[in-house]
């Protein structure tokens, strides 16, 4: 074969003869394209620095978040005056605070700094939950197909008809109700305690993670129906390959990059809702500081002190757009049918 | 071939598609006739060429002998077992024997899977060989099919479409099966790489003593590479004989019309050639025909031919023909 010519004589041109080469696989093509892709590059970084805060906000953070000086109630440091002059006339100024104090006198760097946990926290659990659901039931309803395929998506049709929002609020109305508190030892008491132990985040997980899997059922479904019917699945099972092994040995490579875009791309998607419950009182549990209360808590000042809600909604934007593209980034990466483009 | 010893009998292989209506509760309304009664059998070491025009069922055929479809209907016989009375673990087992090419080198290949893993994956579901032993064996067979064993920790990417299709043969070559069903395995490539590719199906099959299913639309390829051809339409066999009686003395008029069409590779013999042109389209294969597949585009139907199904008989010795008129 002449292409096996051209190779050995590469290879005794080269001065040796290597006896295997390395090939180069698709993952560690689509990396060097993420690599190359700057956006991406910034996102991710933006991400690692916003983990770095949010793991060390203890020792990052000046103050402690929930330590209230109620003589600084509202101060400002001088050079936010300078941004907005007109709080000139009736602000307290205070260099203590770098961005400022909200209006039982906490540290408003410090709050951001630890509602990054939350935020992140958002960020790595919701995609935990829904892959971990939706990927098992899409794997199977589109591996098995025929009936189980149909029943098992008209099910998760009719779970998406029904306003996910809707049924979080319900969920925190229910479980945080302070007229029907749940009895001791019932198993809706332990789930409302666990969930005032970890600040409240403990139901917003449970709701993110009960209604995001769905889409991400659907995704997998749809993307085992296009690889199943591929020649190499036949040829794997003319090797005699099980199930199990061609379903993680054949199909789930195949169909992880689509996956893992979605869900990247899903992020910013969770972590407006949880700012989104929070804005609207049914996040977390106060003190525990999360950008959407600070928000809401800032909204009621927006006018005097517009600092208040500027910064915590700049740090929501900036994680969002981090998320947003790094999502794109990969999604560049890994679609082949962007292949050689850009 | 005298007293062959044959490695594989299909009797009365049948196989329906459902085609099924309904949301939720859903009923069968119809069935694709894609395989219907079809009987031949294969001899050890054989080249069996099976021809039609797309949709006719070769495919088919090809996959239910190995059971990746299962069969609505009929047996197949290989080594001895019926393998379409076989399920599961014992399927899986039997597979070791027979293996398949496939036809699109592109789709293939499991593209996040390095071509050692591919050609050494057979070894390790069946435990034949393992660690060093596979590696080597690996490096044998890309050998065999005429590829550099520095190859193995490359990915199909990075391959063309012919030494895809080398590395599809390694790995059928892999558990050393008795039969292989090469379902339309150059029609995918230049022609240029055709000619390549089946010299080496050849030459593997003279080293190895292989029995080929040789399924493919290219009539002067499976001239070549076959010792009898069998004929295909609308889902039966029109005709089977040793590839020199049929291409010289075709019986049945599908056949004829399907020879007429193969052009000669000489000037003066082109300007005589006579096609014989059929008229209209293949029938449905949900609705074929009554009685014989072909009445509807055969120039010498008579009134018998809508009634009785025409059997497939030996009018000749080796010689198959299903139709009333020969």
């Amino acid at each position: 074969m002449t292409a096996q010519l051209k190779l050995d004589a590469k290879a005794s041109a080269a001065g040796g003869q290597p006896l295997t080469q390395k090939g180069e696989s698709l993952w560690k093509d689509a990396l060097r394209r993420l690599i190359r892709n700057r956006a991406a590059v910034i996102g991710g970084i933006m991400i690692l620095i916003l983990y770095f805060f949010a793991i060390f906000a203890g020792v990052l953070a000046p103050y402690s978040y929930e330590k209230q000086t109620l003589t600084d109630q509202n101060k400002v440091p001088q050079w936010l005056i300078n941004v907005f002059p007109t709080m000139k006339p009736y602000a307290q100024v205070s260099e203590n605070y770098l961005m400022g104090a909200d209006y039982v006198g906490r540290d408003l760097f410090s709050r951001i700094v630890y509602g990054a946990r939350v935020s992140l926290t958002v960020a790595l659990i919701g995609p935990f939950i829904s892959l971990l659901i939706g990927v098992t039931y899409g794997s199977i309803s589109g591996f098995f197909g025929g009936r189980v395929d149909n029943i098992m998506m008209r099910l998760v049709d009719v779970l998406y008809a029904f306003p996910s929002l809707l049924f979080i609020i319900l969920l925190m109305a229910f479980f945080r109700s302070t007229f029907s508190k749940p009895d001791p030892g019932t198993f809706s008491y332990a789930l409302s305690q666990a969930d005032a132990r970890l600040g409240g985040m403990l139901f917003i997980f449970i709701g993110i993670g009960l209604t995001a899997w769905e889409t991400m059922a659907r995704l997998t479904r749809g993307q085992v129906l296009s690889v199943r019917e591929k020649e190499f699945i036949e040829a794997a099972r003319t090797i005699g390959a099980t199930n199990w092994r061609i379903m993680f040995r054949h199909i789930l490579p195949n169909i992880v990059g689509p996956l893992v875009v979605a869900e990247t791309l899903a992020i910013p998607g969770y972590i407006s809702t949880e700012a989104f419950l929070s804005f609207i009182g049914l996040g977390v549990n106060p003190p525990t500081p999360s950008w959407g209360a600070m928000i809401s808590d800032g909204a009621q000042v927006v006018r005097t002190y517009p600092n208040q809600t500027l910064f915590p909604a700049l740090a929501l934007a900036i994680t969002m757009f981090a998320f947003n593209f790094l999502g794109d980034g990969l999604r560049d990466a890994l679609d082949p049918r962007l292949r050689g483009t850009q | 071939m005298t007293s062959p010893e044959v490695l594989l009998r299909v009797d009365r292989l049948v196989k329906h598609f459902p085609i099924t209506r309904g949301i939720l509760i859903q009923r069968q309304i119809g069935a694709v006739h894609a395989v219907d009664d079809v009987s031949f059998v294969i001899y050890k070491g054989e080249t069996l060429g099976l021809v039609g025009e797309s949709g006719c069922g070769k495919s088919t055929t090809g996959r239910t002998i190995l059971q990746l479809y299962r069969p609505t209907s009929g047996s197949v016989f290989f080594e001895g077992r019926d393998l379409a009375k076989l399920s599961g673990e014992e399927l899986r087992k039997t597979r070791r024997r027979m293996q398949m090419i496939f036809q699109d080198p592109y789709a293939s290949l499991n593209p996040r899977m390095t071509v050692g893993e591919i050609i050494g994956e057979p070894m390790l579901i069946h435990n034949t060989y393992s660690g060093k032993a596979r590696q080597e064996r690996v490096e044998y067979l890309l050998k065999m099919v005429g590829l550099s064993p520095a190859f193995a920790n490359r990915y199909p990417h990075e391959f063309s479409g012919g030494q895809r299709q080398r590395i599809g043969v390694a790995r059928a070559l892999a558990l050393e099966p008795s039969l292989i069903v090469c379902d339309e395995p150059i029609s995918a490539l230049d022609v240029s790489i055709q000619a390549q590719v089946v010299n080496l199906l050849e030459d593997l099959q003279r080293e190895l003593g292989l029995t080929y299913l040789f399924i493919a639309h290219d009539l002067s390829m499976v001239r070549h590479i076959s010792n009898r051809v069998a004929v295909m339409y609308l889902g039966i066999i029109a005709e089977l004989a040793d590839r020199l009686e049929l291409y010289e003395n075709p019986l049945h008029p599908y056949t004829q019309a399907l020879l007429s069409a193969v052009p000669i590779p000489d000037p003066i013999a082109e300007e005589k050639r006579q096609r014989i042109i059929l008229q209209g389209d293949v029938p449905s294969p949900v609705n074929p025909p009554s009685g014989c597949r072909f009445r509807t585009r055969c120039p010498i139907a008579q009134a018998i031919c809508a009634e009785v199904k025409p059997e497939f008989r030996e009018v000749k010795p080796h010689h198959w023909v299903a139709c009333h008129m020969v």
